[in-house]
């Protein structure tokens, strides 16, 4: 990494933040970074294992799209954590399960290249209207970095979207396999809609994104590509929820471990 | 756009040249348009650069070689990364756009046709190898991530298409 790098930008200065919004906004930044965290990490996974050579590739540069985005996000963080020991790398490797806030979305496994598809499709759409209202967020550091990477997430929901078209609308295998996935990961889109106490607080102050109100155009957004794909969308009732608070599946523990180990078995090492 | 926000002291600009871009080894991160500050302030060189996508893993490349080719004319420099303004392909020189062809990559469109070129509706993305516009899109993602695949359907070449970026 660059030494002496800093993220030049005129934000509210440190100095005049009450300890309980400096509070709100480390939260609500680590709120938005650990989606793509985990997210990353799990497309990182399939490095050398995707299902052709052009889809390893780019599942594997979103990968690193998203962490590049984390990395600004993080350093940030650590700026305001008011800890003078933190790092990206410390915000990013050494926290414990309860402390991560991504949704349950994202930490989902890669159980076959359908259910990859369909968990990148549902968070992209998400991302790429969060990013859209973060470009206009009163912290200027927030809207730099949402700038950047609503470019590049727009080409990932050009992917995705793609994919869903060509899945749905390609061989009945492909079909019901990528109507499969659909069924089952519909159940965590809704919390991507919940909000935290940090994210009111941070709505409150013009910083953070109101996502309540984005959730009617993305479902439409998702739905419209759905049915050109011919699949169908599901009418559940019951959304699983605790990831923003903490409370995570069962796989995110094995992510931790397989993300956190090298830091954990070598302690403050670097490259 | 470059004029307005590119600030380089004149006496600068020859080192900064002369730093290529660790990924397109004939591209000087000048013709890329990533360096958009450098000022001497008490004799330190002030150097403000911009990345081209997130997660390039080149701008920490980028950065020590700044840093080293300003040790070799006996001047100190320090590194800053900004995001705002946002990098966009349009801050790549023509100088750079004739490099990364004669290299082999194609350089990027205008938004419009790029969209067209990579959602596959036109055939416009000219074989660096070749010449013909009779190419088709092997994937959006490329050998780095701010390239896409193609291949020409004429000498039946793969190459590589800087994306668009705006």
């Amino acid at each position: 990494m660059i030494n002496n790098s800093t993220t030049d930008t005129n934000s509210l200065p440190l100095g005049e933040m009450s300890e309980g919004q400096r509070g709100n906004l480390y939260n609500y930044i680590l709120g938005i970074a650990d989606n793509s965290l985990i997210l990353g990490q799990r497309l990182g996974e399939l490095c050398g294992h995707g299902p052709s050579l052009e889809t390893d590739i780019a599942e594997t540069n979103i990968s690193l799209d998203l962490f590049g985005q984390v990395r600004s996000y993080f350093q940030y963080a650590a700026q305001i954590s008011g800890d003078d020991a933190a790092t990206e790398d410390t915000i990013a490797f050494l926290r414990l399960e309860r402390q991560y806030k991504n949704v349950l979305l994202v930490e989902q496994p890669n159980t076959d290249f359908g259910y990859v598809i369909v968990r990148q499709f549902l968070f992209d759409a998400y991302h790429l209207l969060f990013l859209r209202e973060l470009e206009k967020s009163n912290d200027q550091t927030l809207l730099a970095i949402a700038k950047k990477s609503v470019k590049e997430v727009s080409y990932h929901w050009r992917f995705s979207s793609d994919w869903i078209r060509r899945l749905g609308d390609g061989t009945q295998e492909s079909h019901e396999r990528v109507q499969e996935a659909v069924t089952d990961l519909w159940m965590y889109t809704d919390e991507l809609f919940h909000q935290t106490e940090a994210d009111q607080a941070m709505i409150a102050e013009g910083v953070g994104v109101d996502t309540a109100a984005l959730k009617e155009i993305y479902y439409k957004m998702v739905s419209e590509v759905l049915e050109e794909a011919t699949l169908e969308v599901p009418e559940n009732k019951y959304f699983h929820k605790g990831g923003k608070q903490g409370i995570h599946s069962e796989h995110m523990g094995y992510i931790l471990s397989d993300m956190q180990y090298m830091q954990r078995t070598y302690p403050n090492m670097e490259w | 756009m470059t004029l307005e926000t590119q600030h380089i002291e004149p006496h600068l600009v020859s080192i900064l040249e002369a730093v290529s871009d660790p990924e397109i080894p004939v591209l000087s991160i000048m013709d890329m348009g990533v360096v958009r500050e450098a000022i001497e302030v008490d004799g330190v060189i002030q150097v403000k650069i911009t990345p081209t996508y997130s997660g390039c893993p080149a701008m920490d490349v980028i950065g020590d070689d700044i840093v080293s080719a300003f040790a070799k004319a006996n001047k100190k420099a320090k590194i800053t990364l900004v995001l705002s303004p946002a990098w966009t392909t349009d801050w790549i020189t023509d100088r750079g756009r004739k490099a990364l062809e004669e290299y082999g990559i194609a350089a990027p469109l205008s938004p419009e046709a790029d969209k067209e070129a990579l959602l596959g509706n036109k055939k416009i993305v000219k074989c660096t190898n070749c010449g013909s516009t009779e190419t088709h899109l092997v994937s959006q993602f490329g050998s780095t991530a701010c390239k896409a695949l193609f291949k020409c359907d004429t000498c039946q070449e793969p190459f590589d298409y800087f994306k668009c970026l705006k």
